[in-house]
């Protein structure tokens, strides 16, 4: 995945390394903005099997920062914000490949820096007994799920 | 069982619509070549037993109800309303002090209908609040205006109404209300199911539905359920959203 373009971020931001599951390194750009959560919609979007995008709802794409075309055919990761912890997303996707649902609270990255706290759920897309892909809805947390979220996530790592 | 084919409403559907429905059963008829016998039941319940005892080949179904047809009991999907989606408005009276999701307590009285579309969302738009089940107390309604009669007699802090169906109240009513939150979901919707007996003929009468959109007369028809033109539905489009419908059962 391409690095992250700082011209898009307004400082004061913070460089940081991500490294992926696969070995693979992105350069992303950090502030401290958080944008809120619209009241009242889903932010939904779908991957294939491999975690590519393949759908992403208007609430999504206006969230993410990001443009349609800029997400669809990217790695899911895009998102990934260096405040979470790794051990989260492999227990999402050890849970869903074993075809069960995933629930969590997760802090988002957008293009400019920003992030956003969603509850997500993650499904497995069964089709005729086979899974096709996945889909994730979000939903509005409360501050009192978030402050948890980030008090555990800071201990994990 | 004789060869005539039943139809079903979701109970859900607005009281003025009733004689539209009655009028397109008879459109149905027409194109379909054969009786068919429009039966709308008093209640979810009553309706799930009559597709439970196989009393139900054509259904309007709730989204929520559409998953249990659909991966369980062997119905395709036909079309949908175009345009129209399942949203919530969670209202206060307009003098109440609960005037944001966000200043709702564990404790508030909600006074809702057994739609399980409603309560299910207006449970998700609660949890900003930090708000589970059990921190509310549920008022049972038959209909949305006893939810919002509940709420202006003091009896209910809050309610969870369609809000197709807070938008058809009169200025009156609203004007002694607020809206705290409505909600934007898009994906969820009505839609209309055909059963084992129909399946045969679903992607005939899909069509013709499509095709109505084409007739002024038709139009006209459908202007009568408040919605311009049926789409067709495909069976991933309701995968999609029974997936969907699946994710918000599990509670936060
Ligand atoms: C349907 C679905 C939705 C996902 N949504 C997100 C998301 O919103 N944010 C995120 O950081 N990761 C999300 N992930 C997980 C990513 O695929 C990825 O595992 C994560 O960003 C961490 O990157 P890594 O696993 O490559 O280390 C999602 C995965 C799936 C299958």
């Amino acid at each position: 995945m391409q690095d992250m373009d700082p011209g898009f971020v307004p400082p004061p931001y913070r460089e940081v390394l991500l490294t992926y599951h696969d070995g693979s390194v992105r350069k992303v750009y950090v502030t401290d903005r958080e944008e809120p959560y619209p009241d009242g919609h889903l932010i939904v979007s779908r991957t294939n099997c491999d975690g590519i995008l393949t759908h992403a709802n208007a609430a999504f794409v206006e969230m993410s920062g990001y443009t349609r075309e800029e997400l669809i055919g990217q790695p899911h990761c895009i998102l990934r914000h260096p405040d979470m912890p790794k051990a989260a997303f492999a227990d999402l996707w050890a849970c869903v490949q074993r075809g069960e649902q995933w629930h969590g609270y997760v802090k988002n990255l957008r293009k400019d820096g920003g992030h956003y706290w969603v509850y997500a759920s993650v499904i497995p897309n069964v089709r005729d007994g086979v899974a096709v892909g996945y889909t994730s809805v979000r939903r509005k947390p409360s501050r009192a799920r978030i402050a948890e979220a980030e008090a555990a996530y800071r201990d994990l790592d | 069982m004789d060869d005539t084919l039943q139809f079903t409403v979701s109970p859900d559907f607005p009281p003025d619509r009733l004689s539209g429905w009655f009028v397109f059963n008879t459109w149905l008829q027409r194109q379909l070549g054969c009786s068919v016998h429009l039966e709308m039941y008093d209640g979810f319940s009553a309706q799930r037993a009559a597709v439970a005892d196989g009393h139900v080949d054509l259904i309007y179904a709730n989204p929520f109800d559409a998953t249990e047809l659909v991966r369980h009991r062997g119905f395709v999907p036909v079309a949908r309303p175009q345009g129209k989606s399942d949203e919530v408005v969670i209202i206060s009276r307009a003098s109440s002090a609960q005037d944001a999701i966000e200043a709702l307590q564990p404790g508030v009285r909600v006074a809702c209908t057994t739609d399980p579309d409603v309560r299910q969302i207006g449970l998700i738009l609660l949890e900003p609040a930090n708000l589970t089940p059990a921190d509310l107390t549920l008022i049972d309604t038959d209909k949305h205006l006893l939810s919002a009669k509940q709420l202006l007699k003091g009896e209910a802090d809050v309610a969870f109404l369609l809000a197709d169906a807070y938008d058809g109240f009169s200025k009156l009513l609203r004007e002694q209300t607020q809206v705290l939150v409505r909600s934007a979901i898009r994906d969820i919707h009505h839609a209309l199911l055909a059963g084992p007996r129909l399946t045969a003929r679903a992607a005939e009468l899909q069509q013709k539905l499509v095709a109505m959109g084409d007739s002024a007369t038709d139009r006209q028809l459908l202007g009568e359920l408040d919605f311009p033109a049926w789409e067709a539905l495909e069976t991933e489009d309701v995968e999609f959203m029974i997936d969907v419908i699946d994710t918000l059962r599990a509670g936060a």
